[in-house]
């Protein structure tokens, strides 16, 4: 019991957490909850972090149905950083939309709990559960503005795109169910392995796979289940779509990498194809698209679509399994979501304080960015330059750690395809870079003053896109840690 | 005894059925009634194979009993989402939802 709740500590300081920041908002004046809202929410999310790191070598099941592994903690430490830039960053632009910022803090950490037990969920039942309560968070979040009918539109589309896709998902998991009369992860493969499937129900083992994906390609916004991102994340308050566009994302393929490696590793000849099929569409789709969007935060939004096709390589290559070192694909997967949720935090961060400069994010609105702020366009090229993978910056590393262990598993024809997709990225982002650099904006050039926690956010994520390149022996380690530790090595 | 392959046909129906729905209205309120055709087809499966393969473990049913919770909660934060969209716009229909495109 007590193991129990040493080894739950992160999700339970987050949930307490929680419940303190409602009291605090409903209890004290409003002025001064204000400034102690944000500093409360980041000190819970630090110890959160602290007590998963402090668990590092633990590798044990938590009542049969969480695992605490590496890879979870690996995610969770992750997650806490990302959603303490998104309260730095966000507090000033919800300041100015709600008078309701209590809540907004409360169902962030809420949906961060949500996060924690999907990354260590170990059983259909939980995983469905957290997957369901961290979906059902976050429509409320993309709506939170209740007035704004954009957000409002968001909100709704999300809805019934994540609603219908959570069923599908769920069919196939009764399926699976039926296959194997269990729904603990291990005790799955376990099964599927030593052939107590009866032979007339494996026809089934296809429908599954296809199923299941389709709820988990949602939540990690693949092609062709990705028509709600662009919406949601156009429509959504900045700081909302700064938390969709890494952290839920990242949950989606931590979620899908511990569904496929420990329940479905026999049945890796069907998901390996439609992952190679997914990965190429999603890629190309996406950035094909981008490349005519003129609404920045738009474009950005079918970036980061993009991105999750690159994230998907390292799941493809994973058949390279066999010892604890870097390129085994899945620490690649690992890499990428570090490098790339840094970056397109800090680029959606710049988009926030333009928006609240503006009003809106056209690329228009990013003439001149020089002249009004020096600081927000160096950020921006730098978060831009990571994001099309240039050294010396995070997305570069993120790139190399899943490029290689495509080329060696002799997949040709899809490291060609991402890199010209990574070329065509490129050719997009420097749209962004020409507007901001070398157009001049209106006549009227002043200079706008940032808030404070943007600042912070900006120079965190500034400094962890430098910090994952020239560390990038210090990250590995940590990576392949994770990686060995969810493929049992 | 009726076979297990019945249920499994019903459920396998009334899932198209809620998938068709889902596609083909354009009310986001019968959109809804769709998902929850889907979720309660999910039911019948987790019932089905629970009684069949081993009505000695719980599994089946606290899967299903989640999986009617949770459905419960999600028609709770659509539908109050659906009104702030008629209080915003003086509709459900989706096609006429349409200020993010592109």
């Amino acid at each position: 019991m007590a193991q129990m709740i040493i080894r739950l500590t992160p999700e339970l300081v987050l949930m307490v957490t929680a419940f303190v920041v409602i009291g605090v908002d409903l209890y004290t004046r409003r002025r001064i909850a204000r400034r102690l809202l944000p500093g409360i929410s980041i000190v819970g999310l630090i110890l959160a972090a602290v007590a998963a790191m402090a668990q590092w070598t633990v590798r044990e099941p938590v009542a049969g149905t969480l695992a605490a592994d590496a890879f979870a903690f690996y995610f969770k430490v992750v997650a806490a950083g990302l959603v303490i830039v998104v309260i730095l960053a966000g507090t000033a632009y919800m300041q100015q939309r709600t008078r309701f910022l209590g809540e907004f803090y409360a169902l962030l950490l809420a949906a961060t709990v949500a996060v924690y037990i999907a990354v260590s969920a170990n059983d259909l039942i939980t995983l469905y559960l957290a997957l369901e309560t961290l979906s059902i968070l976050s429509y409320v979040l993309t709506g939170f503005l209740r007035g704004d009918r954009r957000a409002n539109e968001a909100a709704v589309k999300y809805f019934l795109y994540g609603a219908a896709a959570s069923a599908v998902m769920l069919y196939g998991f009764s399926l699976l169910y039926g296959l194997t009369g269990t729904t603990q992860l291990e005790e799955i493969a376990q099964r599927l392995l030593a052939g107590e499937v009866t032979s007339e129900l494996n026809w089934l083992a296809w429908p599954v796979v296809v199923l299941s994906l389709v709820g988990l390609g949602f939540k990690a916004s693949l092609v062709p289940f990705h028509q709600w991102a662009p919406d949601a994340y156009e429509g959504a308050p900045t700081p909302v779509t700064m938390f969709l566009s890494t952290v839920s994302k990242a949950t989606g393929f931590a979620v899908m990498a511990r569904l496929l490696v420990i329940a479905l590793p026999t049945l890796s000849q069907y998901w390996l194809a439609l992952l190679y099929a997914l990965s190429i569409l999603t890629m190309t789709l996406a950035n094909v698209i981008a490349l005519r969007q003129e609404n920045v935060k738009r474009m950005l939004a079918y970036s980061s679509v993009a991105h999750a096709g690159f994230i998907l390589l390292g799941l493809v290559a994973i058949t390279g399994l066999g010892s604890a070192q870097p390129f085994t694909g899945l620490d690649g997967v690992l890499m990428y979501v570090l490098g790339y949720t840094i970056t397109n935090v800090g680029a959606f961060a710049v988009v926030a304080a333009v928006e609240d400069a503006r009003g809106s994010t056209t690329l228009d609105d990013f003439a001149g960015l020089i002249h009004h702020s020096p600081f927000l366009a160096a950020a921006m090229l730098i978060f831009l330059l990571s994001l099309a993978g240039i050294p010396p910056l995070a997305g570069f590393v993120a790139k190399l750690f899943v490029f290689a262990p495509v080329i060696r598993s002799q997949y040709y024809v899809l490291a060609v395809v991402a890199l010209v997709n990574a070329v065509i990225a490129a050719g997009y982002y420097l749209r962004v870079v020409k507007q901001m650099f070398f157009v001049p904006g209106d006549a009227a050039t002043s200079t706008w003053r940032l808030a404070r926690g943007m600042e912070v956010a900006l120079w965190a994520c500034l400094i962890g896109v430098f910090a994952v390149f020239f560390f990038m022996n210090g990250f590995t380690t940590w990576t392949v840690d994770a990686a060995s530790a969810m493929l049992g090595l | 005894m009726i076979p297990l392959s019945w249920y499994l046909a019903v459920a396998a129906i009334l899932f198209v059925i809620g998938f068709y729905g889902v596609l083909s209205r354009r009310n986001a309120i019968a959109i809804l009634m769709g998902i929850e055709l889907m979720l309660n087809a999910v039911n019948l499966n987790l019932v089905a194979f629970w009684r069949y393969t081993q009505p000695d473990q719980v599994a089946g049913q606290v899967f299903a009993i989640i999986v009617i919770t949770v459905a419960a909660a999600e028609a709770a934060v659509g539908l109050a989402l659906f009104i702030a969209l008629y209080r915003l716009r003086g509709t459900v229909h989706i096609d006429e939802i349409d200020l993010l495109r592109g």
